[in-house]
Parts: C-alpha cells; structure tokens; sequence
C-alpha cells in the first residue's frame, strides 16, 4: 500500500482552517461518551478535503464543531487565525436536501442570505446560480416540486449565493439514487473548479471521497481520531479506472477494514 | 319530531320574523371576539414557552392541570364575572379555544426541524429575523390546523353556552323553541343551521391551507 500521508497542507498553499485538539464528549443518562479524541486538522485554502468514516465515528459532529453549530468540549477550530464562535454566513452548511425552505421558493431559496444586498443585485445573483445548478424554469417552483436532486443542486446554490470562503457539506448526495449522485458529484467538482470555494465535505463513501477530495481524512470507529490523511494525487477530471484511483481506494478500505476488524 | 317541510316552515318562519339573520350573527359575533381573542394570546405564549425547553417545564403542570376541565363547567362561574350575556359567552369560547390553541403552538415551534433554524443562524438572521423568516413561516401550517381544528370546538361551545349565559343566538333559539311550546320545528332548524354554518366555518378555513406557500407540509411525506 502506497499512500501519502500528510499531516499539513500543501505547504504552497496558505492554511485556511485549524482544528487543535478538539475533543467531544456527550453526556447521556449521566454518562460521558467521548465522541471525538483530539482531532488535529490543517485545511488549505481552496482545498476540497473529505472527511471520512464509518456512520456514528463523529464525522458529522466534527463538521458540526467547525461550522460553530456545536462548541467542543476542549480545543478550538481557528478559520484564518480567528477562533469560530458561531456560525457564520461566511461558511455555509449544506445539510442533506431537507435543508431547504419548503416554504420558499427557487428563488426565495437562493435569496434567502442576500437580504444585505439591493434587489437588482440580488436578482442577478439568483439568476446566476439557478442557471449555474441548471434549475431554469423552476426559480417560481416550490421544493415539493422538486425532485430530491434538483433539492440539493437548489441547496448548493443558497450556499454559493452568499460568496461564501468555505462550504461545509455533510453527506450531501446520501439520500440520492446512485446515479443521481454520480452526476451531482460531477457538478459539485464542476462548481468547485469555477469557485474554487474551500470544501470539507462529510461521507462514508470511500469512492465518493477518493473521486472529489485533494485530500481524505479517514477517522475511525467511536471515539472518532484521524486515522490518516491520504492524499489524492490525481488530477481532475479523474479516471475511475485508472490503476492509481484503484491503488488509493483499495488502501483506504484496508485503513477503515482495520478499524472495522473485519 | 317535525318533518323535512316542517323544518322548512320553521326556517322562513325565523326569516319573516327577523330572527334567523340576528340570532346567526349573535352567534357568529360571540364567536369571532372568543376565537379571536384567543388566538392573539394563546398563539406568541405558546411560541413562547415551546422555544424556552424551561418555560415549557415551569408551564405545563398548570397547563395540563386547566386543560381537561370543560368549559361549560366555567359557565357559573362565567355568569358571576360577567353576568348573562356577551361578555359571558365570548369568556367561555375564549377559554375554549385558548387552550387547544396554546398546545398547537407550544407542539408546532417543538416541532420545527433543526436544520431551518441552523440554516437560518447559519445565513447571519438577527433574532428578529429568524423569527419572522424562519420560526413563523415552519409553524404556519401546523398552526393553520390547530385554528381550524379550534374553531369547530368554538361553534360547539357557543352553542352550549347560549343555552345558560344569554338570550339571543341560535343556542338560545333551540332552548328557547321547546320552551316556548314546543317548537320543535325550530329547535330542528337551529341544528340544521348551527351545522350549515360549521361546514362553511371549515371550509373557509380549509381555504388557507391551499394558500401555496403554507401549503408545503401537507404535500411532503
């Protein structure tokens, strides 16, 4: 197995996220359960890093953590040197497809974050990410109109709306049918290409990790610790086939086998 | 027991008389005060408490300790407050509806997914703005239920309550008919009025839930 590890950025590129030391430990009937044990991260900016696992290591908690919707139980997240408080609409979450507003529209959707901004500018900012997601036609659509792909291309495009740094996915395409989700990963790489936004992007799909990231973060079982870090050394757009996306995939479920010991 | 056409007559009997439209709108108007009432106060508390987890727990031995006892057995007590007549019925029909109303509301607000109000922390919503943009519009439908649902228990009550507390409406209209000689002819075009007008209470209310942007919940899942 020949992997790369590598526990810093590219040093050519400048750090735009640091977890130090982040622990989580949730108290139920009375009892600690650690859920994550000193997680140490360095994200480069631009970069696309998958978070990866099995279900219940502490992936999402983890994304949770760095986006400020939870606070850790000791260390801390910096994001270009500042410590994260809260959420911020610099760094926008992309839940599952149920994160749209049923309640709004296509385009309520996309504008929801723009209220800072005139209304012509918010209208073209609208019309460019509902063509940019290929939802011409549907911006006076509701979501129940939708089917659970358009959702999560809408989804992404409330994110992207803002101009966010970053974009903090959390099995975004899990409830999709396979071969939905094999286009939305195209689309997500297409998008990131053209944005170049930072991605952390939370799966269990160890194919979905080494097709999109510049880098995979393998946790392991509860409680969740970074395993390894494997660089993806191959360029977009990537064959599947190819002998190095085999080698790199097969080293990882070694790396999860283990931790599973099966 | 009248026939089909005895009711009929009974019906233009009340028309020519003058009394079908002022006993329907007495009823109607004690209805609105109460169920309107109820709503402006029941609807921000119950949003209230089920967003503070602690205000719900401070509340609901109260709330569940009121709840289950009917409103008719408030109607002395109704009487001795505000004596026999509006103020009565409309106190009755408020107690009515304000507790279903304050439940709807505390549930719907519990209810909320928590990943709108993340989205909506997450996109930079002053407080205010979460409520009006986030926290509103996800409660609206199941509101929009517990109204209609409450409602129906209004319309109930009035009734009922017309047959002690006042002397007008179309409770005291079924009262007063057997009373008065056993106009059962009237007491029978009461029922058939109180339930038309029922019917068209639900179905002006099922109207807003058509309305398209609260219209989202009944058709997902």
């Amino acid at each position: 197995m020949e992997s790369t590890v590598a526990i810093t950025a590219t040093p050519t590129v400048e750090t735009k996220l640091r977890a130090e030391h982040i622990s989580m430990s949730f108290t139920r009937d009375g009892e600690s359960m650690p859920v994550l044990e000193d997680i140490n991260l360095e994200v480069g900016n631009g970069e696309f890093l998958c978070l990866l696992g099995p279900s219940g290591c502490g992936k999402s908690t983890l994304l949770s953590i760095i986006a400020g919707f939870l606070s850790p139980t000791s260390g801390e997240v910096k994001i270009d040197g500042e410590i994260v408080r809260g959420p911020d609409p610099r760094r926008i979450f992309v839940f599952q497809e149920r994160g749209v507003f049923p309640w709004l529209t296509v385009e309520g959707n996309i504008g929801f974050g723009l209220f800072k901004l005139t209304r012509a500018e918010r209208d073209r900012r609208i019309a460019h990410y509902i063509k940019m997601v290929g939802l011409e036609g549907f911006g006076k659509s509701y979501p129940s109109e939708l089917s659970g792909g358009m959702k999560q291309r809408l989804e992404v495009a409330r994110a992207l709306a803002v101009n966010p740094d970053m974009l903090f996915l959390d099995e975004p395409f899990g409830a999709l049918d396979s071969i939905t989700r094999l286009i939305m990963r195209g689309e997500l790489l297409r998008i990131w290409e053209a944005e170049r936004k930072t991605i952390i992007f939370v799966t269990h799909d160890i194919d979905e990790a080494v097709q999109l990231a510049d880098r995979v973060a393998v946790m392991s079982a509860r409680p969740g610790r970074i395993q390894e870090i494997v660089n993806i050394d191959i360029p977009h757009p990537r064959d599947i086939n190819s002998a190095r996306y085999l080698e790199l995939r097969t080293g990882i479920f070694n790396q999860i086998g283990l931790a599973h010991h099966l | 027991m009248p026939s089909p056409w005895g009711v009929v007559g009974g019906l233009v009997d009340l028309t020519s008389h003058g009394l079908l439209v002022k006993y329907v709108v007495a009823s109607l108007f004690r209805v609105t005060w109460g169920f309107t009432l109820a709503a402006i106060l029941a609807i921000p508390l119950g949003l209230t408490i089920g967003w503070y987890r602690r205000a719900e727990m401070a509340f609901n031995p109260l709330i569940q300790f009121l709840r289950p006892i009917s409103p008719l057995a408030w109607i002395p007590i109704a009487i001795l407050w505000f004596g026999v007549g509006d103020l009565s019925a409309i106190f009755l029909i408020f107690l009515s509806c304000f507790f279903p109303l304050l439940l709807t509301a505390i549930n719907a607000v519990r209810n909320i997914p928590a990943v709108y109000i993340n989205a909506g922390r997450n996109f930079g919503l002053s407080p205010g703005a979460l409520v009006y943009r986030v926290l509103y519009p996800a409660v609206v439908p199941q509101l929009i239920v517990g109204l209609r649902i409450t409602l129906g228990i209004a319309w109930l009550v009035v009734v009922a309550a017309e047959m002690i507390a006042v002397n007008s409406g179309l409770g005291f209209l079924i009262v007063d008919a057997r009373n008065a000689g056993n106009r059962y002819d009237l007491v029978v075009a009461g029922m058939v009025l109180i339930g038309l007008i029922g019917l068209l209470l639900d179905i002006g209310m099922r109207s807003l839930e058509k309305v398209k942007s609260f219209r989202w919940s009944y058709s997902e899942e």
